[in-house]
């Protein structure tokens, strides 16, 4: 195991990308952060900037608008980098699969500039934040 | 040759880490002083009143609670109200007083959210933990009656999807009156601290007279002393049997927002502990047949203000115009009215302030990206007359 992946799964930095979410998602990941589950525990940390992050928290359908910035931030982030589709939304555009202004999902769009993307996928609407902390895990654990 | 000089203009945004949302602000600063805001959003426009046209009158609460997270009982609420109007239904009377636990529960919830978001952005993240901490309480109860911590569902045309159980009553007050007594020390807390009122008292005033000039509701209109709030204005479930008051606060600074919504919280608690205490027996939901060809208007008063739904119906199994208008849509334009002049470190906590809410507001989009025209409503009406002309000349 290079350095590089054993610092990622030891202490993984995410950003927090929203691609036109309902802001649910977004304040279910917020609330990572608070006393009740508080992830900073186990190294997570929410950082303010693509450059510092190892993974991406994207959240949302990916709106049209949204899509080049989605590939802006990937490109930004350094390598390894897994991207996590949060919610139905990201997963597979949920409710809004039919919507004109949709151009999702988020593995659609990431795969369009790097088809070797590594891509999780956590489900619901909102997901729990008891299931992002594990789907963080278990992505990690693959590496 | 005229030199021009450039004013400097800073750009937050699209993702920057003060909201969660996409959103794009460009800050024309003179030294630290704002002297210009100007706002670019439609980044979440997902189309959902497009979509709402193809969904049947049934599924629509399920999208359209997922407008916004945090309101998500307060638009279908504000649609089944409309929807109700036009097939002339009267929900059982257990309905209405579940509609209102749920609807106020959401409200506590999100003021709490606010506050905690408050002090994180002025780098108070003291209150920020404590604040979502005790928040966590509320959306245990909001799981256990709905079975979901946010995006409820619970709302339908003629009634509530879930009753509240008997059983749980006891539990639900016991557990009210924990929340109460946390918010209580984290009002005292927040209301006395010395810091919270250096940084926030006399910041992004916005006074009365701009707030009625903007039209601004909710929080936002009362912690500049404008007296409105659709639960008493027009009520709607049962606010009018139950006994509360309306919070106004006369100073239109951030403080006084702060102020209403953590006062607010209590008037919630003490109106959901009401309803509970009257909540009569009896079925949750009543058999709706169809709705007819009409056209109704919804509104409730989302923790932000004023949420506002227009539902047209020809008689199918489908709506055939849904128009959604959310309360941030009228609150985001007085940035204009509260920023300029302020400093840029201020600039973030006035921006917050009235809790702006990008995924209710993006409905319509009219942005020529080329010439970065933003068409206003003369313009496009100019548009729309020329397109008419141009037609009816082609016809000749
Ligand atoms: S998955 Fe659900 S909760 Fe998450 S952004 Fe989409 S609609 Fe909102």
């Amino acid at each position: 195991m290079s350095w590089k992946i054993w610092s990622l799964k030891k202490s993984p930095w995410v950003f927090h990308v929203n691609t036109g979410a309902c802001n649910n998602c977004d304040i279910e990941i917020v609330n990572l952060l608070t006393p009740k589950f508080d992830v900073e525990r186990f190294g997570i940390k929410l950082v303010g900037s693509p450059r510092h992050a190892d993974a991406l928290l994207v959240t949302g359908v990916v709106t049209r608008q949204a899509a080049p910035r989605l590939q802006e931030v990937y490109r930004q982030t350094s390598k390894p980098c897994v991207v996590f589709a949060i919610g139905a939304c990201a997963c597979d555009k949920g409710i809004f699969h039919n919507g004109y202004h949709v151009v999702g999902p988020v593995d659609k769009i990431i795969k369009e500039i790097d088809p070797n993307a590594i891509i999780a996928y956590v489900p619901g609407c909102p997901p729990k934040p008891e299931a992002m902390i594990s789907g963080v895990v278990k992505a990690l654990s693959t590496l | 040759m005229k030199k021009i000089v450039k004013k400097p203009v800073i750009a937050v945004g699209p993702f920057h880490p003060l909201q969660e949302e996409m959103e794009f602000f460009q800050l024309t600063v003179d030294g630290e002083i704002v002297t210009d805001i100007d706002m670019r959003l439609s980044y979440n426009h997902r189309g959902i009143e497009k979509i709402s046209e193809s969904l049947q009158f049934d599924q629509v609460p399920f999208l359209i609670s997922r407008i916004c997270g945090i309101c998500s009982a307060s638009h279908p609420l504000a649609y089944v109200q409309a929807a109700e109007e036009i097939a002339d239904i009267k929900p059982p009377e257990r309905a209405l007083y579940v509609r209102t636990i749920i609807n106020e529960l959401e409200r506590i919830h999100s003021h709490i959210l606010w506050v905690g978001l408050a002090g994180h952005f002025i780098g108070y993240d003291t209150v920020f933990m404590w604040a979502w901490k005790y928040r966590e309480p509320v959306l245990d109860l909001l799981e256990e009656i709905t079975g979901n911590r946010n995006n409820y569902g619970n709302v339908k045309i003629g009634g509530c999807r879930e009753d509240i159980p008997n059983e749980i009553k006891p539990r639900i007050l016991k557990e009210l009156d924990e929340i109460e007594k946390k918010m209580d020390m984290l009002t005292k807390a927040v209301l006395d601290d010395p810091v919270l009122h250096a940084r926030l008292k006399g910041v992004g005033i916005l006074s009365k007279a701009d707030a009625i000039k903007y039209a601004v509701v909710g929080p936002t209109a009362r912690g500049s002393g404008v007296d409105i709030d659709v639960r008493r204005d027009d009520p709607y479930a049962v606010y009018s049997d139950l006994d509360w008051n309306v919070i106004t606060q006369p100073e239109g600074d951030v403080f006084a927002k702060a102020v209403v919504r953590l006062l607010e919280t209590f008037e919630s608690i003490k109106m959901v502990r009401q309803a509970l205490k009257k909540l009569p027996d009896g079925p949750v939901t009543i058999e709706v047949k169809e709705i007819p060809p009409g056209e109704a208007v919804g509104h409730v008063e989302a923790p932000r203000g004023e949420t506002f739904h227009y539902v047209r119906s020809d008689g199918g199994n489908r709506p055939v115009r849904h128009k959604v208008r959310a309360p941030s849509y009228v609150n985001v334009p007085s940035f204009k009215a509260s920023c300029i002049g302020e400093k840029i470190a201020d600039v973030t906590i006035t921006l917050a302030a009235v809790d702006p809410c990008y995924s209710c507001t993006e409905r319509v989009a009219a942005v020529d990206s080329r010439s970065n025209v933003i068409h206003d409503y003369e313009n496009l009406l100019r548009l729309s007359r020329e397109k008419t002309e141009k037609i009816k000349e082609g016809k000749k």
